[in-house]
């Protein structure tokens, strides 16, 4: 074997083993401390890919491919003088002649960094191998669990610490029936205590998914109905197609055994302070490294000790390693856990204070100091919003408020959250790429005035993501601090946002765009952003016909014409089907119409029928006939009242307990044709089968044996949000009157064009602040927000049948105004026994007599 | 297309397109000239109180201008695409946000209650 020597003789080389997270951080500050000025670098890697992003490894079988978890674009490692070796596995390291040795043969070094990582431990158990000894640590490992799941029904989870329950979410998202296995009596024994593990414990199983505590697998023989039986301690067993390992992880030594570089007492290379091993030309960083004797499995530590020995390498000064905080805060199959500092109370005199929700799995513990001053540790399940304080306060030391309880009690009551302000300079936001608040404050003075360009800059909230709540809040403040007005304007004819507006209107009984411009407003004409809103709000308020002259330019097209516009300039018509229920005769009369206008015909999500490609001339004369029939307008045009989905509820239903449909009824007639800042999805289900799928609507009602239940803010679509439970066991009026109040609140506080979903988030105290105002009338504004809604439901009409009895509103429907007949330029081809829009390559295709008549 | 050659030799040729009881005050409505697609946009507070812009949408190839809502960017007379929502001016028929889609525009005026553009 020949030994490499480096091309430019004047430059020292530099060899990292090693590249993963924590080895491809360390190449990336050697980089931006210029090392390549002094040295040639070369990087061995034993996987195929380049470094990936290990945290967030689950989401592979959500969808995401390997390249898209890489940890940087591939041309950060063609820079001149760097070289990276994939699949290149060193086979030993000669510190005499101070070479590692490869397949490909021997490369010299000067200094050499070992990033081995680690490995995942496998306890010796009888019987396992191939399937049923699977691991998950990295790509290929989630290639061969995903061929193994395969056909597959069953998955078990051997270790029930963090990585053993992101493994579960891998196996769960591959469609198999996951289990978890764990030794000890709880799960995630080394972040949580037994409060905190009981809680989690409920809400994965609530996910489905199997715990199974106390159990040590003593063999795995061949199961009878699944492939394998794992064969626990006493009696018990447990059947499955497939077993993943996730019992910890043990440091990746072997090569510095093998070199006789020092050991800690529990493996792991031992390194000082500066991360030098016992061989002063060798560092070791990550998961291969032992400090003090103990091995640290989080990203953040690894990276504190690569930009320490980039720092070092390139004769910087780095801040030396002395351990490292192993706070982490997760999203584990969904749930949140958070533990922080010292979880187990176990500094002499430590004090705690628990909060334990058994209705919803939710456990809160604070641990302080003896004297009650600091925060020494805690731990959360359910709800990581109390996180990000809590750390601040453990990490910088900031004395406790005078009822520490607070910081873990329910935000509704009241606790005193510790805003950006109070966190001194040095705390850390972002502690993956140890980002303080003085740097964010040096950036944001250096000219970064959008969030987006704190991040790159900084790089803050661009490692794990779990700060970038605090990061938003912490720039938001110092902008305003330095008098940076954060601009919440609605567009630049009005500074205000939609709900000052409404205010205006309201308070001042304003009736018109005009006025309002007028009035708050800049110019006199107004733009397609503001135009719309205020026509909303308008509607809202004085529910006038959308077809009034003066709303009439306000309108989108799709209010104009009350129909929705199609890709090619048609409309689509939807009439209402209120709760779903239709007759024969309603259904013919539908297919008669869709017929006669050669209409393409499509059932929606809604429960209703949507009839596509009617041109604007042909829509008068479609919603002449459909009115004819008995229908009235669907406003699948408007940001209002869509539908009401239900089940045939207790008329029907084997299981139903109440009429779920007379509900829906009930529901869609009152609010249809309220005008709101988006659009509005009702539902209602008959028993807790829920099959209507109330709760992903923006007001969900599911039957009880006593009454109903109410859920509300729920939201499908691109960011699906399960709708909270707010009351329960409701007769008919009282849920009728919280619904009246809750959207009449909606339409009064929230922004345009703001999901039910989306405002409930923004909402400063949370469910708990709606439940007082709605249900306990805290602001006193119940019967006034009752009156407002009943206001609007008086005014209702059918906005069809205005304008089909009005000539002059009638006159807009003309596709032009000097000829009769529509759009030449609109063509259609037949497919699958309908019509749709002609593609452009299809154009030719089409005889252009076909639209003359 | 000979009526047409024969228009653009007469200078100041204005062609009739309606009557104003046609058009919908601040906002628009779609005549046909010659096998092109005109939208016209009201706006009676204005000096030109009326505007001729082309009604096909660059983006989508659909005919839809005259159905979009007017507004004002900047100093600028704007017509958003009630499609994609991007915006042209009115004057010139320029798009705000991508330079390469331009709408054809015509002189138009009101003549008494006519509403002629120029070809």
């Amino acid at each position: 074997m020949n030994t490499t020597v480096a091309s430019t003789p004047d430059k020292q080389r530099l060899i990292v083993v090693g590249n993963g997270m924590v080895g491809h951080h360390c190449i990336e500050q050697l980089l931006a401390n210029g090392a390549l000025e002094q040295y040639r670098i070369d990087v061995f890697g034993e996987e195929a890919q380049r470094a990936y992003d290990r945290v967030h490894l689950s989401e592979y079988f959500g969808g995401r491919d390997a390249e898209s978890l890489a940890m940087s674009a591939a041309s950060l490692y063609d820079a001149e003088g760097l070289t990276l070796h994939l699949s290149a596995q060193v086979l030993e390291i000669d510190r005499a002649k101070r070479e590692v040795i490869t397949a490909k043969g021997r490369f010299g070094y000067d200094k050499l960094v070992l990033a081995t990582g680690s490995y995942p431990f496998v306890p010796p158990i009888e019987g396992a191998e191939g399937k049923s000894r699977l691991v998950y640590r990295t790509l290929d490992d989630l290639d061969a669990i995903r061929a193994a799941a395969k056909g597959k029904r069953r998955g078990v989870v051997v270790g029930g610490g963090l990585l053993g329950l992101e493994a579960a979410n891998a196996l769960k998202s591959l469609g198999l029936e996951a289990h978890v296995v764990e030794f000890a009596p709880r799960l995630m024994p080394v972040q949580l205590d037994d409060f905190g593990g009981a809680a989690l414990k409920k809400r994965i199983e609530d996910l489905g998914v199997g715990v199974h505590l106390s159990k040590a697998t003593q063999s795995i023989t061949a199961g009878e109905d699944y492939r394998y039986r794992m064969n626990f301690a006493g009696e018990d067993f447990l059947e499955t197609d497939l077993i993943v390992f996730s019992a910890g992880i043990r440091p990746q030594d072997a090569l510095a055994r093998a070199c006789g570089l020092e050991l800690g007492p529990r493996g792991g290379i031992n390194i000082n302070d500066q991360c030098l091993t016992s061989d002063e030309h060798i560092y070791a960083i990550g998961e291969c490294a032992a400090w003090n004797g103990g091995i640290f499995g989080l990203v953040a530590p690894g990276y504190q000790m690569a930009r320490l020995v980039a720092a070092e390498l390139c004769g910087l000064e780095g801040s030396p390693f002395l351990g490292a905080d192993m706070s982490t805060k997760l999203k584990l199959l969904g749930v949140d856990v958070g533990s922080i500092g010292d979880a187990h109370g176990a500094m002499p005199g430590a004090k705690s204070y628990r909060y334990i929700d058994e209705a919803t799995a939710s456990y809160r513990r604070l641990v302080v100091s003896a004297d009650g001053k600091q925060v020494l540790g805690a731990v959360l399940v359910g709800d990581n919003s109390y996180y990000d304080t809590l750390l601040q306060y453990a990490q910088n030391g900031i004395e406790l408020p005078a009822d520490p309880a607070s910081l873990i009690l329910p935000a509704g009551e009241g606790a005193p959250a510790l805003g950006a302000d109070a966190l001194p300079a040095t705390a850390t936001i972002c502690s993956c790429h140890n980002v303080s608040k003085a740097s964010i404050c040096e950036a944001i003075d250096g000219g970064c005035t959008d969030l987006a360009g704190i991040k790159s800059c900084t790089k803050a909230a661009t490692g794990c993501g779990g700060c970038a709540a605090l990061l938003k809040q912490v720039f938001e403040h110092e902008l305003t601090a330095r008098g940076v007005a954060v601009d919440k304007s609605l567009c630049e004819h009005f500074a205000y946002t939609r709900q000052e507006l409404y205010h205006f209107v309201r308070v001042e009984g304003i009736e018109s765009f005009e006025e309002l411009l007028a009035k708050h407003g800049k110019g006199h004409v107004g733009c397609d952003i503001c135009k719309p809103a205020v026509g909303s709000i308008l509607a809202s308020c004085w529910n006038k016909p959308i077809m009034d002259p003066s709303l009439v330019p306000l309108q989108d097209t799709n209010d104009t014409f009350m129909a929705n516009m199609q890709k090619n300039g048609t409309y689509s018509v939807v009439p209402r089907i209120p709760g779903g229920e239709i007759t024969p005769e309603g259904l013919i009369a539908i297919g008669q119409v869709a017929k006669k206008y050669d209409l393409y015909t499509k059932i929606t999500g809604g429960q209703r029928i949507d009839l596509f490609g009617a041109q604007l001339h042909e829509l008068p004369d479609i919603w002449g006939e459909l009115i004819a029939a008995g229908f009235e307008t669907g406003h699948a045009y408007g940001k209002s009242t869509r539908t009401v989905k239900s089940c045939v509820g207790s008329t029907w239903c084997r299981y139903g307990v109440q009429d779920s449909v007379k509900m829906a009824l009930d529901i869609e007639h009152r609010y249809k044709g309220l005008r709101s800042p988006h659009k509005l999805k009702f539902a209602v289900s008959g028993c807790t089968r829920e099959c209507a799928e109330a709760q992903s609507k923006d007001i969900g009602v599911i039957a009880t044996e006593n009454g109903w239940n109410l859920y509300v803010c729920g939201n499908g679509g691109m960011r699906p949000r399960h709708a909270e439970l707010f009351a329960t066991d409701l007769d008919d009026a009282t849920l009728i009157r919280y619904i009246d109040r809750l959207l009449m609140f909606y339409i009064r506080t929230a922004d345009k064009l703001q999901r039910t979903s989306v405002w409930r988030e923004s909402l400063e105290g949370g469910l708990d602040y709606l439940k007082d105002v709605i249900i306990h009338d805290s602001l006193g504004l119940a019967a006034e927000l009752e009156a407002q809604m009943q206001l609007v439901v008086d005014r209702y009409e059918c906005e069809w049948a205005n304008a089909l009895s009005d000539p002059e509103k009638l006159k807009r429907f003309r596709t032009f105004v000097n000829e009769h007949g529509g759009d030449p330029d609109i063509h259609f081809v037949k497919e699958r026994g309908q019509r749709r829009p002609a593609r452009s390559g299809e154009l030719h295709l089409i005889p252009l007599t076909e639209e003359a008549h | 297309m000979s009526q047409s050659n024969t228009a653009l030799n007469i200078a100041e040729y204005w062609q009739p397109l309606c009557s104003r009881n046609d058009l919908v005050a601040n906002s628009g409505v779609v005549a046909l000239v010659e096998g092109q697609q005109v939208a016209l946009f009201y706006l009676p507070d204005t000096e030109e109180e009326v505007f001729a812009i082309g009604n096909r949408d660059p983006k989508s190839g659909a005919n839809v201008i005259g159905r979009g809502i007017v507004g004002q960017m900047g100093g600028d007379l704007v017509i958003a695409s009630p499609l994609y929502k991007q915006h042209f001016r009115l004057s010139d028929g320029s798009c705000v946000e991508y330079p390469e889609q331009q709408l054809q525009v015509w002189p138009a005026r009101l003549c008494g209650d006519r509403v002629e553009i120029r070809l």
